[in-house]
């Protein structure tokens, strides 16, 4: 009775009764990671059959005409006709092309709208493809297409032994985002759960009232990190758990290791959070605060697209980011088989960073 | 030795100077009101004593000792009440007490006496986000109590309260003053409240003391109530200026 009833068992037991309590962080902080791998992962992971969309606008019969005649099936709908193109790939995939005959004008407003990537005119006889060249996509129907014209047929035939797909562990999109999902998950708990909760308690002045009693500081920031850290273990374990279920995730590094990142990205975030939340005691100007620091790591630090998209002068920047730090380390653990060695200096860098944090944000915290 | 000792204590905030040179004296067991309308500087005031803001000038003594340097003393043996504090909504009146009692290295059965003390003994499973306002009262005053406080500090308790709450906890206040073992200082703008519970009022207005002492011996024949006083005191009411701070 006598150990429950002391300061720092009393203020974890709370402050975790208080998390448990709160419906959406059960959702925000579980259910939403998992929704979203499934998502992103559906999507990104099962693509079998490649679909493209093209319009055609001709005012003669070309190439393409007669082509379609003889490979495509044709269908009306509302209108409309439709020609669909299939062609069986074993080893790439299948790809399956729409042709909608159309007049120029509603071809443009659909190309716009990202209806179509294509779109095909004839000049005596011959296809005339018009798209934007900065489009992946289209430039792929572009290829894909002319080639076919070149050699129309209805199953493809490769020199198989030019291609071999790779079948390993760790290289589809899932493999990359579920570690880009725990470290953001980690961040987002952290950076909500802590700074959001500190400035909410001292707008209440329930940061006051609890300073004015023999409490011990220390005591409650401790008991808010500790039932922050177990949360953020519990909700990487559901989401690493869902993943391994549904996708066949593996950890193929050390996992001691993983676990002493894992605290180290807790101990950085948990001093930015502090650092955040030091003054304020209005939630408008706290939520702003928490925004623009979470958001740009959201979208720089190569969470759910790799940062090497980004233009090779601001890499540099982004690779010091705690959460490119943090990703880039857990993944490397996951997909890489990485131990001790590559996960040492990502996790003082991160030690380090959070501890400065820490002692700034306590420097100038205002408790009420 | 004096409870309280205030030594001409100033405090502004930016343009506002919201304690200009008060000095006041309360002795050991001494039911005392502040009373002034909103913005005379009674919580401030509170809030030095409280030890949770440092005066600009001035000195303060608790049993003798000051806040500066015996800090961790005198939060063992204060109980106070501030205005407007929100508990966390997701405890229980019980797992807020608990919580609260220990930070003072309280035992469960002084947590279960001040639910008896403050009538919340049907509530003691119930989220404080469901409690009514005068319900939120007792659970601060509860709170309060917890550590048998030598000296306790409720900041306009019944503010905002119905004639029944207040009543209630009025009450409670009058059953603790019958034991004779806590000196209080109170805070209000509510006339009969002074009236009612305290042996000594001081009369607080823009920083300053107006008048203090015993209410019979601060009436005469041109005040027969607080209220008239006051009047007579700055030509207003008690109850002017209500969206002032106070």
């Amino acid at each position: 009775m006598k150990f429950k009833n002391t300061q720092i068992c009393q203020l974890t037991y709370t402050q975790f009764l208080e998390t448990i309590r709160e419906p959406e962080v059960l959702f925000w902080g579980m259910l939403f990671p998992v929704l979203i791998s499934i998502g992103l992962g559906l999507a990104f992971t099962q693509s079998s059959e490649s679909k493209f969309r093209i319009m055609l606008v001709e005012k003669n019969s070309s190439e393409l005409d007669s082509l379609l005649y003889i490979h495509a099936q044709q269908d009306s709908r509302k209108g409309e006709t439709v020609y669909t193109w299939k062609i069986k790939d074993e080893t790439l995939g299948n790809t399956e092309f729409k042709f909608f005959r159309t007049e120029w004008e509603p071809a443009i407003v659909a190309l716009k709208r990202g209806e179509v990537d294509v779109i095909v005119t004839d000049s005596l006889g011959k296809a005339v493809y018009h798209f934007d060249p900065h489009n992946a996509t289209a430039q792929l129907v572009y290829m894909k297409l002319s080639a076919l014209l070149k050699s129309p047929v209805s199953t493809a035939v490769k020199e198989t032994n030019f291609i071999k797909p790779l079948i390993l562990t760790g290289v589809r999109y899932i493999d990359f985002l579920i570690p880009g999902l725990i470290s953001f998950g980690l961040m987002s708990s952290i950076m909500w759960g802590v700074s959001y909760t500190i400035i909410e308690r001292r707008s209440q002045k329930l940061l006051r009232r609890m300073v004015a009693t023999p409490m011990k500081k220390t005591n409650f920031l401790f008991a808010l990190m500790f039932v922050r850290i177990l949360m953020n273990v519990v909700e990487a374990l559901f989401l690493f758990f869902f993943a391994w279920l549904l996708f066949g995730i593996r950890i193929q590094g050390n996992i001691a290791a993983l676990t002493v990142l894992f605290l180290a990205g807790n101990l950085a975030f948990t001093g930015i959070g502090v650092l955040v939340s030091c003054r304020t005691a209005k939630t408008e100007v706290g939520t702003g605060w928490i925004n623009a620091v979470t958001m740009p790591m959201m979208l720089l630090s190569g969470i759910f697209f790799s940062y090497h998209n980004f233009p090779e002068w601001s890499l540099g920047v982004i690779k010091l980011l705690p959460l490119t730090a943090l990703a880039d380390g857990i993944r490397s653990i996951f997909n890489e088989g990485a131990g001790w060695i590559e996960i040492i200096t990502p996790s003082i860098a991160l030690s380090v960073f959070g501890i400065i944090c820490f002692v700034a944000g306590l420097r100038f915290f205002k408790w009420y | 030795m004096y409870e309280i000792e205030v030594k001409n204590v100033f405090k502004s905030f930016k343009d506002v100077r919201a304690v200009r040179g008060i000095s006041l004296t309360i002795r050991a067991g001494e039911f005392v009101a502040l009373l002034g309308p909103n913005g005379a500087g009674k919580t401030t005031l509170v809030e030095m004593m409280e030890g949770l803001r440092q005066p600009d000038k001035g000195e303060i003594f608790i049993q003798g000792k000051s806040w500066r340097k015996e800090e961790k003393t005198l939060r063992k043996i204060i109980g106070l009440s501030l205005q407007e504090t929100r508990f966390t909504e997701k405890l229980t009146v019980l797992e807020t007490l608990r919580l609260f009692a220990s930070f003072f290295d309280t035992e469960e059965e002084r947590v279960k006496e001040v639910i008896e003390l403050t009538g919340l003994e049907h509530k003691q499973k119930s989220m404080t986000g469901t409690l009514s306002g005068g319900q939120r009262q007792r659970l601060a005053l509860a709170v309060a109590l917890l550590n048998h406080p030598k000296i306790l500090f409720l900041d306009e308790p019944t503010t905002g309260l119905d004639p029944h709450s207040r009543l209630d906890l009025w009450n409670i206040l009058k059953a603790l003053k019958d034991q004779g073992e806590t000196t209080l200082i109170l805070t209000t703008h509510y006339m009969e409240e002074a009236e009612s519970l305290c042996d000594h009022i001081i009369i607080v207005d823009e920083g300053k003391i107006l008048r203090e002492g015993k209410l019979a011996d601060l009436l005469d024949e041109n005040a027969s109530n607080l209220d008239e006083l006051f009047i007579n005191l700055t030509g207003k009411t008690l109850h002017e200026n209500p969206d002032a701070a106070s």
